[in-house]
């Protein structure tokens, strides 16, 4: 079988569950499309996944409500053995990154992280995916009677739902004790529309100037244009905004239909976040910058005056 | 108590990437230990330096010219070094057993991992290690501190973080946060000369690479490049907002 483990929040299955079926329903293995939901009180979200699926494993257990990364590889892995599953499916969320090695070693199958694309090539499991900060793109091959895959978001279509839902299936798990303890949680909250979801992000650097410019510019933009807003570790480094709004390496990942770089250089690491973006403008004074050779519209000049230029320009119509 | 910090050589992210024969081509590229890497070192001297009896070994997996990243490793304060020759580049799932028989070998009780990889942008090797030895991890690392065998700190998860307390031994990854990696100084530099730097070969550790390369190719994109001038603000303003709207139609 086909293994997905189904990514849910909020009573919800994610985004990432519709993706990675849709891998699975391109890939075209041979045997049942499995959708694993691991939760407590996840009844919708199996019976959402149950319109995906060939069949569903539920464990719903108090157990499972809080993510583990050794409880969640332990629980995968049984069912991905017990089920005999060839191809184990994961979100390539941070969680799913952290989880899915862990499941590949239990398993000894080969591990591929972040694929963007995925075909069955004479049982030889081919995928792309990026490296070197994501600036290229390498294609690999993996073999095995069991093949571990993380799927990244947004990487694939969202699979469209069945029109009867399958059988669900109760999984019996054997789940090991939680070696790391949780002392507390900060939440991200925001307003505005998640970084990862969003259509349009607008962005800023160090080129907007203090943290009152970034405000007035950047978030000004965005609330016009009804973004999410994002940020380059300079930014967030200088305290300016919360390292939930990074975009680059050690931040988020987006890839909005437009992503508009306010006071933004472009380091490659911050362009590893957001080069995927469907049309990236820049607004810079320096015409050197190395962002401007990644954009298709850019302005030259000061973001002082032309950002508040724009935002008039928007409300004017 | 003894930590292992792993160090990868990586291309500096000021150069250009090159393919040659459909693979990354590296020769004659300014090559560094990565950055993530860096902050691991860093935290495992700081954890040296607030206890007695911490010894920092650092080991690197890959060709011989990794032996730069580990000199620089050494430099900053690390007491010795262990290279594990291999020519070809190795997955992590392959890597991770390498690392998981020195960690038993040497008596490890705390490793360190970068959060994500320069050059392959992995994020797998700490978490495959700590299964491997069954131990636990805590991964994305941003805080850090030990007391009385137990590691405290805060990491990141899918939307914020969490602070955690961990029992040793355990695998730490990194995240940018969690230090400020020191510069070599010069006498450090020439002491790190004279630090003891083990050569073995993969052959020893009986592992088989899990991934088949394939191919690479540069990642190119083709921008528009349409570049106005900003002088007339106003003028500018109302030309992106036209091009935006009619011919990428992409706001309303």
């Amino acid at each position: 079988m086909i293994l997905i483990v189904a990514e849910h929040a909020g009573g919800k299955l994610s985004k990432s569950a519709y993706e990675m079926t849709q891998a699975a329903r391109d890939l075209n293995r041979e045997g049942p499309l499995t959708l694993l939901v691991l939760g407590s009180g996840v009844g919708a979200v199996a019976n959402q996944a149950a319109l995906l699926a060939d069949q569903v494993l539920v464990a719903d257990s108090p157990a499972l409500a809080e993510y583990d990364a050794e409880v969640w590889a332990a629980a995968i892995a049984q069912i991905a053995a017990e089920g005999e599953a060839h191809t184990v499916l994961i979100g390539g969320s941070r969680s799913g990154r952290e989880y899915s090695p862990r499941v590949a070693v239990k398993l000894d199958a080969p591990l591929i992280e972040d694929a963007i694309s995925l075909t069955d090539e004479a049982g030889e499991l081919v995928a792309d995916h990026y490296i070197f900060l994501a600036r290229v793109t390498e294609r690999i091959a993996a073999a095995g009677p069991v093949v571990v895959v993380t799927i990244k978001p947004g990487a694939f279509s969202a699979a469209s739902p069945n029109a009867t839902p399958s059988e669900q299936y109760d999984a019996e798990l054997d789940l090991p004790e939680r070696r790391l303890s949780v002392t507390g949680r900060v939440t991200e909250k925001s307003e505005r529309v998640s970084l990862p979801d969003a259509e349009i992000v607008v962005a800023g650097g160090r080129g907007v100037g203090t943290a009152e410019g970034f405000t007035a510019l950047v978030e000004g933009l965005a609330d016009q244009l009804g973004a999410a807003v994002g940020a380059t570790r300079a930014v967030v480094d200088a305290g300016w905004r919360p390292y939930s709004e990074q975009v680059g390496q050690t931040g988020k990942t987006v890839q909005p239909k437009v992503y508009i770089a306010i006071g933004i250089s472009g380091a490659v690491q911050h362009l590893s976040g957001m080069s995927k973006s469907k049309v990236i403008v820049a607004i810079n004074r320096d015409a050197d910058a190395p962002i401007f050779k990644e954009s298709d519209y850019g302005i030259v000049g000061d973001v002082q005056t032309i950002v508040p230029a724009l935002i008039r320009e928007l409300k004017g119509s | 108590m003894r930590i292992l910090c792993l160090v990868r050589q990586v291309l500096d992210a000021e150069e250009t990437v090159r393919i040659k024969d459909g693979a990354v081509d590296l020769s004659g590229s300014k090559l560094v230990i990565d950055t993530m890497d860096e902050y691991g070192v860093e935290e495992a001297l700081r954890l040296r330096e607030a206890a007695a009896g911490v010894e920092v070994v650092v080991l690197a997996i890959g060709p011989v010219r990794c032996e730069e990243a580990l000199r620089t490793a050494l430099a900053m304060g690390a007491d010795r070094a262990i290279l594990v020759e291999s020519e070809a580049a190795l997955d992590v799932i392959a890597a991770s057993k390498v690392v998981a028989q020195i960690a038993e070998k040497e008596g490890i009780d705390l490793i360190f991992s970068g959060g994500q990889q320069a050059d392959w942008d992995s994020q797998a090797l700490g978490a495959a290690t700590a299964e491997r030895l069954n131990w636990p991890q805590a991964t994305w690392t941003s805080a850090l501190t030990l007391e009385g065998g137990q590691l405290s700190g805060r990491h990141d998860i899918d939307a914020g973080s969490e602070t955690f307390t961990l029992a040793l031994p355990a695998v730490v990854t990194t995240q940018q946060g969690l230090n400020d990696p020191r510069y070599p100084t010069l006498p450090n530099i020439m002491k790190a000369k004279r630090k003891e730097m083990r050569r073995d070969s993969l052959v020893d550790y009986g592992v088989q690479p899990r991934l088949r390369f394939v191919s690479a190719q540069v990642q190119v994109k083709e921008r528009r490049r349409k570049i106005l001038d900003g002088k007339d603000a106003a003028a500018a303003a109302n030309q992106l907002t036209d091009l935006l709207r009619n011919e990428a139609r992409v706001i309303a």
